[in-house]
């Protein structure tokens, strides 16, 4: 590939392309993680080719033991390391939460600030492949129910990759949530910056403009709302979306610029609609912007069930193009 | 412990500084049980008398620059690594003059400065942690160690597995001291503990492991040293399991129903710190006045940490939402 042609890659390779900048930029930068190392490169292939060309002690396969690997990942960012851990499947972190929640988020207030965590939890999320209940599941909102945690799930590869590189090299714990559907489908693919491409966190990102209704969302459901986008545009309603890009931290501010310009919103996630990030938004959208609203925030969520298996049902579960126009619809009765 | 005196002793130097930090162990909880009971001072306390000989035994192998986690009973581990007396009072009283700015606690103590990386709540979480300070000075190439401190209760949680394990794959330079008080909270060990000693478990993850008397301060020194040592050398982890008492339960309040009397009370009569005392002069390591020195210089710091920790203001409210994050994040 020449310098001159577009650079389009898939997610899985942008992740790729970002640990191997990383792991090139900083000694202290190490993977860890089931599988990782070569010959497989990681049940998913996204850290492929990475043992052979910086060692297997800086790319290293562990046991399967979610709980020493978050631990180890803790105790090496303590002592000065920036580990990037992989936990294959986000549903397995519940098996690591007590090193998540108690360890790596509370670790530099406790310490008053003597001690710090800076560390990738990496894992791949996500329902539309068939794999059932315990191994689908978007789980971020109980890491920014975490203070200390920060949270950054990605809907493109340029942004995977400046997202994860600034993850790495960020001061606090990241949970970097990678949806698992757009890792090498050519339908994600997207043109990706070479080199040290860096996005800050905490930086959303106005992926269409509109005037009617602000569509906010992150990760794949980005691109449920931009197929709304397109479908409310046929019918003449102007949808703005909004790509948060992390949801911890959080750009409040051009979430709350969008929907003071449009005057109504509706949030889109993947993760169950209950107590997701969404009723959060939500409610944050609602303390600053009652008396302009023009309708009452909604949510478009995963329906409050476990992700069932049978192809019917789980399409069933995840939000639909179709859920998001409706939604758009109630805000405009 | 033995009257007689033991060849396997360690020098003077090392005998008196394990004394040492034992009365300062002894002086700090007494002085914390004393405000207590007193109404003085209000703080969840576990004590860790009893436990003294075991802390002592393996500080004296350590440099600063070598990693210790504890848990929440920790205070014998936090003055054993060097957590100097008034930073750790005050946060032991929520000061913003503590180690932690008042923001960790007695459950949370951390003092980088003196190795004292970790303390936690969670039993049996510092264990895979642990492994982390250890996996770095490997990767670093230097030959720190790691001493990672749980109780008996801690060794039937997952971590513990998935820790030593993992420690044992990657020949970690960590020393896993289970500091066996014969109680998991409330639950004698036989209740809760499908072997009669500990470091049987070791060697299912083919590492060496050792029960040792750990109220016995050579023979706990001699263990360590060892374990310290292979540790170094980068041969890998030692589980060593320190059989020991806890002379005030869980944690102070407890009306420890669950202790049989005879048995506390046996255990307070064979209190392991006077009889180092007595063994010390009975062998010519010591003479009273030097030990006498050392006690009347530890009642000094300790009163004057105490001092200092009760004059300390509590932390300014504009603390509470720095240490979060890097920059604040509301």
């Amino acid at each position: 590939m020449t310098t001159t042609e577009p650079r389009i890659m898939p997610m899985g390779m942008a992740i790729n392309e970002a640990m191997d900048v990383a792991l090139g930029l900083d000694e202290k930068v190490f993977l860890l993680g089931e599988d990782i190392a070569e010959p497989s490169g990681g049940v998913y292939k996204i850290t492929k080719g990475l043992s052979t060309k910086y060692g297997t002690e800086r790319v290293r396969k562990t046991p399967i033991s979610e709980a020493a690997i978050i631990g180890a990942a803790v105790g090496a960012a303590i002592a000065g390391y920036k580990p990037v851990a992989e936990i294959m499947i986000m549903d397995f972190i519940g098996v690591c939460l007590d090193q998540i929640t108690n360890h790596a988020a509370k670790i530099r207030y406790m310490s008053g600030g003597q001690t710090t965590v800076p560390m990738v939890i990496r894992t791949s999320a996500g329902a539309g492949r068939g794999f059932g209940a315990q191994h689908s599941e978007l789980l971020e909102a109980f890491a920014v129910h975490s203070p200390g945690m920060k949270v950054v799930i990605p809907s493109n590869p340029a942004d995977a990759k400046g997202l994860l590189i600034s993850s790495i090299f960020d001061a606090d714990p990241v949970l970097f949530v990678e949806p698992m559907l757009m890792y090498w489908d050519p339908a994600y693919a997207g043109e990706v910056p070479a080199g040290d491409y860096r996005v800050p966190l905490g930086k959303a990102n106005t992926v269409v403009e509109g005037k009617d209704v602000s569509l906010i969302s992150y990760g794949r459901q980005v691109h449920t709302c931009k197929q709304a986008a397109e479908a409310l545009a046929a019918e003449g309603i102007s949808a703005e979306v909004i790509d948060l890009r992390s949801i911890v931290p959080c750009d409040e501010a051009a979430v709350m610029a969008s929907v003071t310009k449009t005057k109504r919103a509706v949030v889109v996630h993947e993760a169950v609609t209950r107590c997701g990030f969404g009723a959060e938004l939500s409610s944050r959208i609602h303390e600053e912007l009652f008396g302009t609203l023009a309708a009452p925030v909604q949510r478009v969520g995963g329906k409050n069930i476990p992700i069932p298996y049978a192809s019917n049902l789980e399409k069933a579960f995840l939000p639909q193009v179709g859920d998001v126009v409706a939604a758009v619809k109630r805000t405009n009765k | 412990m033995a009257t007689t005196n033991r060849p396997d002793a360690p020098d003077r130097d090392a005998l008196l500084r394990m004394f040492e930090i034992q009365q300062k162990i002894k002086t700090a909880d007494e002085r914390f049980r004393a405000m207590l009971t007193s109404g003085q001072v209000q703080l969840i306390y576990y004590s860790p008398r009893g436990q003294e000989c075991i802390s002592a035994g393996y500080a004296v192998h350590l440099r600063p620059d070598d990693y210790v986690v504890t848990i929440y009973r920790g205070l014998h581990d936090h003055i054993a690594k060097g957590v100097p007396m008034r930073e750790l009072w005050a946060e032991f009283l929520g000061r913003g003059t503590g180690t932690c700015k008042g923001k960790g606690g007695p459950m949370h103590v951390t003092h980088p400065a003196s190795g004292l990386m970790v303390t936690t709540g969670i039993v049996g979480a510092g264990i895979p942690i642990a492994n982390g300070f250890g996996l770095a000075a490997q990767l670093s190439g230097t030959d720190q160690v790691t001493v990672v401190n749980f109780g008996d209760g801690a060794s039937n949680i997952g971590a513990f597995h998935e820790g030593l394990n993992m420690a044992a794959v990657w020949k970690l330079p960590v020393i896993f001291v289970c500091q066996n008080n014969l109680y998991g909270e409330h639950t004698p060990m036989a209740m809760s503990t499908g072997v009669e000693y500990i470091s049987e478990r070791a060697a299912s993850y083919g590492m060496p492991g050792v029960t040792v008397n750990g109220n016995d301060p050579v023979a706990m020194w001699k263990v360590a040293g060892e374990a310290v040592a292979r540790a170094r050398a980068g041969e890998g982890p030692t589980l060593i399991e320190a059989r020991t008492y806890r002379f005030w339960g869980h944690l102070m309040g407890d009306a420890m129903e669950y202790m049989p009397k005879e048995e506390r009370k046996a255990a307070m009569a064979a209190d392991p710190l006077p009889a180092f005392r007595a063994w010390l002069l009975e062998n010519g390591h010591a003479n009273e006045s030097q030990l006498a020195e050392i006690e009347d210089k530890i009642k000094a710091l300790v009163d004057d940490a105490v001092d200092f920790a009760m004059n300390s203001p509590e932390p300014p409210m504009d603390e509470l939402y720095t240490d979060v994050y890097e920059e604040i994040i509301k």
